[in-house]
C-alpha cells in the first residue's frame, strides 16, 4: 500500500495536487471560527453556489482560466452581501437565498443549453463536488492557487487580533476606533478568494464543510481562539492529507472523500470533548 | 475654563426617526465625573450609544472637543450580545481592548500587553486569564469586559451600568477605581442605577426624563427632581 503511494508520489501532478490541497485546507479552516460566528456561514454557502453560477458562466464562454471570472465575481458578490446582510437582518438572508439560488439554476441552465462538451452530467457533478479536478490541475492554476493561499494567510496573519476583535465585540471595536468597516470588507473578501480556492478541492457544494468542520471540531475541545485557530488548521490540513491518500489509493472522489474525514474528525472531538468535561 | 469633551446641543436621539429622548443639551469636560440616572427605558443607553458614534443622532449636534479621539475612550456596554459559543480566553478579551492603540501594527507589543495584565489585576481577575469567558459566572464577565474597557480608556471611559452584577465587596473596589482613574484626569460618564454612589462620586448629573435635568450635583440635590428621585430611592 504505501508502495503504490510512494509510485503515484512520483508524478509531479499528484505533488502539485498535494501541495495545493494542503494550502487550500489550511486557508479554508482559518476563517471556519469567524464565519460560524459571525453567522457568516450563510453567507459562505451562497458565495459558493454563486462561484457556481460564475464557473458554469466561465465554461460555457470557453475560458481557460476560469479563476479570472469566477473570482471576481464571488468577491463582488461577497462585498454586496456583507452589505445587505448588515443592514437588515431578514432582508440580508432573503436576498442570500435568492441570489444563490438563481445562480445555481441559472448555472445549471447554462451549462445544459450551451455547453459542447459531450458529457454533461459529468460536468456539472465535478463542479458540484470536485471530483477528480484537483489532479488536473494545470500548472498555471497551480501557480495561482498556491499565490492566492499564501496572501490569504499573510492578510489573515497580520490582521489576526483585528479580526478576533471585529468578530468578538463589533459595537466596541467601533466605538473605540477600529474601522470595523474596514475589517468586515477583508473578511468577505477573503472569505470569497478561500471559496474560489476551496472549490478546485472539494467543488462548490462541499465547501462549507470545509471551512467550517474544522472550526467547530476544534470548538468542541478548545477554549481560546488562538488554540481553535492553530487547532483547526492543523485538523483541516491532517484531514485534507488523509482524504487525499486514502483517494488515492482507493479510487475515490477526492472532495467528499475529505469532507468525510473532516466529518469523522468533528465526530471524534464531539467525543475527545465530553470525556474532557467540556460540551 | 476647562476643556469641553462632549458637546451635545438640542439632540433628539432614538432609533430609525422614533425619538426616545429630545431636546437635549449638555457638555461634559475633562475631568468631569457625568452620571447619568433615569427609569428604565429613558434613553440612557441610547445617549452613551450615540456618544460613541454607534447610534447616529435624529436631529441636533453632538460633538467632539479638546482633540479626543475613537482611540482613546473605552467603554463598557451594558449588554454584549457574545455568542454562546465563542471560544476567547479572558487573557484574549482583555487584550483586545488595546487594539486601537496598535493601529496598524499586527501584534500587541510588551507595553500593550503590560496594560492588560495591570487591568486584569486591578479588577481581581488574574487567576482568571486562561479561562473561557463563556464559562464565567455573570459578575465575572462584568469584570472582564471593565478591564478590556479600562485597556482602551486614555482620555474618556463610558460605563453603562458597570456595577450591574457585581458583589458588594467588587462594588466598592469598582467605585473606589473609578474614582482614582477620574483624579488621574479621566473623564468617566457612567449610566448608573444607583443614585445614592451617583451623588456620592460624580461632579455632575444628567438626569433624563420627561423633563431633563443637567448640572452639578450641588444642583442636582436642590432641584425638584433630584429631591423627588432621592426621596423614592430612600423610601424603599
Ligand atoms: N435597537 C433598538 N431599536 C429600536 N428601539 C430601541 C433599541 N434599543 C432600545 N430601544 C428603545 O429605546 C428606548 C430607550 O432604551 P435604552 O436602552 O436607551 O434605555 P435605558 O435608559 O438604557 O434603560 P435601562 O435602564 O433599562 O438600561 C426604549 O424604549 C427601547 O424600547
Ligand atoms: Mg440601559
Amino acid at each position: 500500500m504505501l508502495e503504490k503511494l510512494t509510485n503515484y508520489l512520483e508524478f509531479p501532478f499528484v505533488r502539485y495536487a498535494i501541495i495545493v490541497g494542503v494550502l487550500i485546507a489550511l486557508c479554508s479552516s482559518l476563517l471556519g471560527v469567524t464565519l460560524v460566528l459571525k453567522r457568516f456561514s450563510f453567507i459562505g454557502d451562497g458565495l459558493s453556489h454563486v462561484a457556481f453560477g460564475a464557473m458554469a458562466v466561465a465554461s460555457v464562454v470557453n475560458l481557460a482560466n476560469k479563476m479570472i471570472l469566477v473570482l471576481p465575481i464571488t468577491v463582488i458578490s461577497a462585498v454586496l452581501l456583507l452589505r445587505t446582510g448588515q443592514n437588515t437582518k431578514i432582508k440580508g438572508d432573503a436576498a442570500i437565498a435568492m441570489i444563490s439560488v438563481s445562480s445555481l439554476a441559472f448555472g445549471y441552465l447554462l451549462m445544459n443549453v450551451f455547453s459542447t462538451s459531450a458529457n454533461l452530467s459529468g460536468d456539472v457533478c465535478s463542479t458540484l463536488f470536485g471530483s477528480t479536478s484537483i489532479l488536473t490541475l494545470r500548472s498555471y492554476e497551480v501557480d495561482l492557487c498556491v499565490a492566492l493561499s499564501v496572501i490569504v494567510l499573510f492578510v489573515f496573519v497580520f490582521f489576526y487580533n483585528k479580526i478576533f476583535s471585529v468578530t468578538f465585540d463589533e459595537n466596541f471595536a467601533k466605538a473605540t476606533g477600529t474601522d470595523v468597516g474596514l475589517y468586515n470588507f477583508i473578511i468577505a473578501v477573503i472569505i470569497a478568494v478561500i471559496i474560489v480556492l476551496a472549490m478546485n478541492l472539494v467543488g462548490s457544494l462541499l465547501i462549507s464543510a470545509l471551512v467550517i468542520f474544522p472550526a467547530l471540531s476544534a470548538m468542541r475541545i478548545f477554549r481560546s481562539f488562538k488554540a481553535v485557530t492553530v487547532f483547526s488548521a492543523v485538523l483541516s490540513v491532517f484531514c485534507a492529507l488523509l482524504g487525499m491518500f486514502v483517494s488515492i489509493l482507493a479510487g475515490t472522489p477526492v472532495g467528499s472523500t475529505i469532507v468525510a474525514a473532516d466529518a469523522a474528525a468533528f465526530f471524534v472531538c464531539c467525543i475527545a470533548g465530553k470525556a474532557m468535561g467540556r460540551n | 475654563m476647562k476643556t469641553e469633551q462632549i458637546i451635545c446641543k438640542n439632540a433628539v436621539l432614538g432609533y430609525e426617526k422614533t425619538p426616545v429622548v429630545e431636546n437635549l443639551s449638555f457638555a461634559v469636560c475633562e475631568g468631569d465625573y457625568l452620571c447619568i440616572v433615569g427609569e428604565n427605558g429613558s434613553g440612557k443607553s441610547t445617549l452613551v450609544k450615540t456618544l460613541l458614534g454607534l447610534n447616529p443622532p435624529i436631529s441636533g449636534e453632538i460633538k467632539r472637543g479638546g482633540g479626543i479621539k475613537s482611540t482613546q475612550i473605552g467603554y463598557l456596554p451594558q449588554q454584549t450580545v457574545v455568542q454562546k459559543d465563542f471560544p476567547a480566553s479572558v487573557w484574549e478579551i482583555v487584550l483586545s481592548g488595546c487594539l486601537s492603540k496598535s493601529g496598524l501594527r499586527p501584534f500587541y507589543n510588551k507595553a500593550e500587553k503590560e496594560t492588560a495584565r495591570k487591568n486584569i489585576e486591578r479588577l481581581g481577575i488574574t487567576d482568571l486569564s486562561d479561562k473561557c469567558y463563556r464559562d464565567l459566572s455573570g459578575g465575572q464577565q462584568q469584570r472582564v469586559l471593565l478591564a478590556r474597557a479600562l485597556c482602551a480608556a486614555d482620555k474618556l471611559l463610558l460605563l453603562d451600568e458597570p456595577v450591574t452584577g457585581l458583589d458588594p465587596v467588587a462594588t466598592a473596589d469598582m467605585y473606589a477605581l473609578i474614582e482614582t482613574l477620574n483624579k488621574s484626569g479621566i473623564t468617566i460618564i457612567m449610566i448608573s442605577h444607583d443614585t445614592g454612589a451617583a451623588v456620592k462620586y460624580a461632579s455632575h448629573i444628567l438626569h433624563i426624563a420627561d423633563e431633563v435635568f443637567f448640572g452639578t450635583k450641588e444642583e442636582y440635590l436642590k432641584s425638584r427632581q433630584g429631591k423627588m428621585f432621592l426621596n423614592m430611592e430612600g423610601g424603599e
